[in-house]
């Protein structure tokens, strides 16, 4: 109770500067309609109500008196010291907003103006070239780099994992949602979120000291029944260690599988209950049910949930690493040795990089910037249309 | 095509939850049967239980009987998917599938029993939707979303998709509940026809509207506060509206309370 009176005191200032304020406002008013009564109806409906307001055409007098405040003192008060919150938090909220464009801004601006002069050195074009040579190796030579094959590989790994991981997490979404029982449900979600804890290291290490030595059957299998494809075409003439697109795209499936089945569970879980039952009752099984109500109803958002987790894989780093063999080519043949991504052609150059050589990994940084930029855009796009709908 | 219901002894739990008791009743076929009541009685549920919807709900069982001309449909080798392809079910808010045509919709329910021939489905849809007094309306945009439609017309909808798989029996829960007055009368003319075919149970809250629509009428009420539903008479619509059996009816369907 003592805070009370102690609060209303500090309110009382504010409540003083306001009221000429206002008195001011009327007067602008006031004058305005002697110059111009079209503009004192906007002015006059935004500021106080009209009665205070001379009529327009009038001749600019004294401002109004003031009249008795309508409201008794303390509800006024009140009212200040929720507006002062408002404003407050207002600001603290806008600012926090404005910072999250600013460090955009910076990065965007940052990865321009560092990628500017190695661009300019550049002896190849940057978009079709292969090679990473942008250190000359004599004074004066050539500098060579391009992201061609560092696209392909990025773009590759990230597909492969989308299209492992897409299914697996739809299945996993539906399951949790609609067949298990509700503990276990619960269980599951639980495990497959923690799954988004591991570090990525460790999904590296594990992908290039158990799943590699032991993917060559899978390879070989692929090879057998759908090498006709080219891209499952699986030559090893070298000696396979199955450091390939494939199994980087393998392990970056199982990092964006809790993202991609985290949405699917939203989306499926916000399927209207009226639909579900009307399927039922219209003698549907199980299976039935979802393909009549609910795959229907999640299918943009699950396009979504698809494309945030490509953006995810885009921009993988340690994991892809530690697998590929870094090999700048273009090949297809997703199960052999080689690749080599934005992310990992980064983390591994930027050590022996010199002058031109780190703006050239800063140019492919921002390509990488602007790809996944685009892919997150277009997966908010199709969320919010699905949102609307 | 129309089959009787029999119901004997039959309680309705919410996990351990006790929602209605010990109902009997016995549901004549090509006949409309209304259930009132206040709310929170059991109406809905006990009509839920009747096309086996009720074990939807998680948790949510039946002890007792439930025949279909003389056939338990709770007994242990009886498919609920077969029961309620037998049992139509039309709800208080209308679920058209959103993201199916208005000929999609009707067929929705066709299409589960199989692959079937165009001309076929065209034919049903046409039959439906003339049964549901829709056709004349949607004839020319049977292509389009079924959510398109006002708010009686999917209701119609709703009903034609119920009544394309031609079922036993037909549960209406409030079907008019979330409709204008037009709208709830163009439904209560079709009950009045569909009754020709189907046996059909149905839920409401409006009283005028059991009187106008149903040959049979069945009070529901709780057995005290905390306690669960149970059906306190059941008799000709006539007999309820007019000279009830009951007191706790004759009170609430003079208005004195509920």
């Amino acid at each position: 109770m003592a805070e009370l009176p102690e609060s209303t005191a500090t309110e009382e200032p504010i409540g003083i500067h306001v009221v000429p304020g206002r008195v001011d406002s009327r007067a602008v008013a006031a004058d305005i309609a002697g110059s111009d009564g079209a503009a004192v109806d906007g002015a006059a409906t935004r500021t106080r109500p009209a009665p205070a307001v001379a009529p327009p055409g009038a001749p600019p007098g004294p401002p109004p008196e003031p009249g008795p405040s309508p409201e008794p003192g303390g509800g006024i008060a009140g009212a200040r010291s929720t507006r002062r919150g408002d404003a407050v938090f207002r600001g603290l909220s806008t600012s926090a907003g404005l910072t999250v464009l600013g460090i955009m801004a910076a990065i965007a601006a940052f990865l321009i103006y560092q990628s500017i002069p190695a661009l300019r050195a550049n002896d190849a074009n940057f978009f079709t070239t292969r090679d990473w040579f942008p250190d000359p190796s004599t004074a004066g030579g050539p500098s060579v780099f391009g992201i061609a094959a560092l696209l392909f590989h990025t773009v590759v790994t990230s597909v492969i994992a989308m299209v492992l991981a897409v299914p697996v997490a739809v299945g996993i979404a539906l399951f949790i949602t609609y067949y298990a029982p509700r503990r276990l449900a619960a269980a599951l979600g639980y495990i497959v979120d923690l799954l988004a804890a591991v570090p990525s290291i460790v999904f590296g290490l594990w992908g290039l000291f158990f799943l590699a030595p032991n993917l060559t059957g899978v390879a070989e299998l692929l090879d057998r029944w759908l090498g006709w494809t080219v891209v499952f075409d699986y030559r090893p003439d070298s000696i396979p260690t199955n450091k390939s697109d494939f199994t980087a795209g393998l392990v970056l499936a199982i990092m964006i599988l809790p993202i991609v089945s985290a949405l699917a569970r939203e989306v499926f879980r916000q399927v209207p209950n009226a639909n579900v039952e009307g399927a039922l009752a219209l003698g549907a099984t199980r299976w039935e049910m979802i393909r009549m109500s609910v795959l229907p109803f999640g299918k943009a958002g699950v396009v979504s949930a698809a494309i945030l987790g490509l953006g995810r894989a885009l921009g993988e780093t340690l994991a892809v690493t530690l697998i590929l063999s870094s090999a700048y080519n273009l090949s297809f043949h997703v199960l052999e040795d080689g690749g080599i991504t934005f992310a990992s052609n980064i983390a591994l150059k930027y050590n022996e990089a010199g002058g031109v050589g780190t703006g050239a990994l800063i140019a492919s940084g921002m390509v990488l910037f602007v790809l996944t930029l685009a892919v997150n855009s277009t997966s908010q796009y199709l969320l919010r249309r699905q949102l609307k709908d | 095509m129309a089959k009787s219901i029999d119901i004997s002894g039959l309680d309705v739990y919410y996990g351990d939850f006790l929602a209605v008791s010990d109902v009997s009743m016995t549901v004549e076929p090509r006949s409309v049967t209304a259930f009132i009541g206040p709310s929170g009685c059991g109406k809905s549920t006990l009509l839920r239980t009747l096309n086996r919807m009720h074990e939807v709900t998680p948790g949510a069982r039946v002890e007792g009987k439930v025949l279909l001309d003389g056939e338990d449909i709770y007994h242990s080798a009886v498919d609920p998917v077969n029961v309620r392809r037998t049992i139509g079910m039309v709800f208080q808010r209308p679920n058209p599938f959103p993201t199916m045509s208005i000929y999609d919709n009707v067929v929705a329910g066709l299409k589960l029993q199989g692959r079937q021939p165009r001309k076929k489905l065209d034919e049903v849809v046409e039959k439906s939707l003339r049964g549901a007094n829709l056709w004349n309306e949607v004839k020319d945009r049977l292509a389009k979303p079924g959510a398109g439609l006002s708010g009686g017309q999917q209701q119609r909808l709703c009903i034609a998709r119920a009544i394309a798989v031609e079922p036993q029996v037909l549960l209406m829960d409030e079907p008019c509940s979330a409709l204008d007055p037009i709208s709830t009368l163009a439904i209560e003319d079709l009950i009045q026809e569909l009754k020709e075919k189907y046996t059909i149970v149905i839920v409401t809250h409006n009283m005028q509207q059991a009187a106008r629509v149903s040959e049979q009428t069945a009070f529901f009420n709780l057995a005290g506060v905390g306690k669960p539903g149970q059906l306190v008479e059941m008799d000709d619509t006539q007999k309820i509206f007019t000279n009830p059996g009951d007191k706790r009816t004759e009170d609430y369907i003079t208005g004195r309370f509920g």
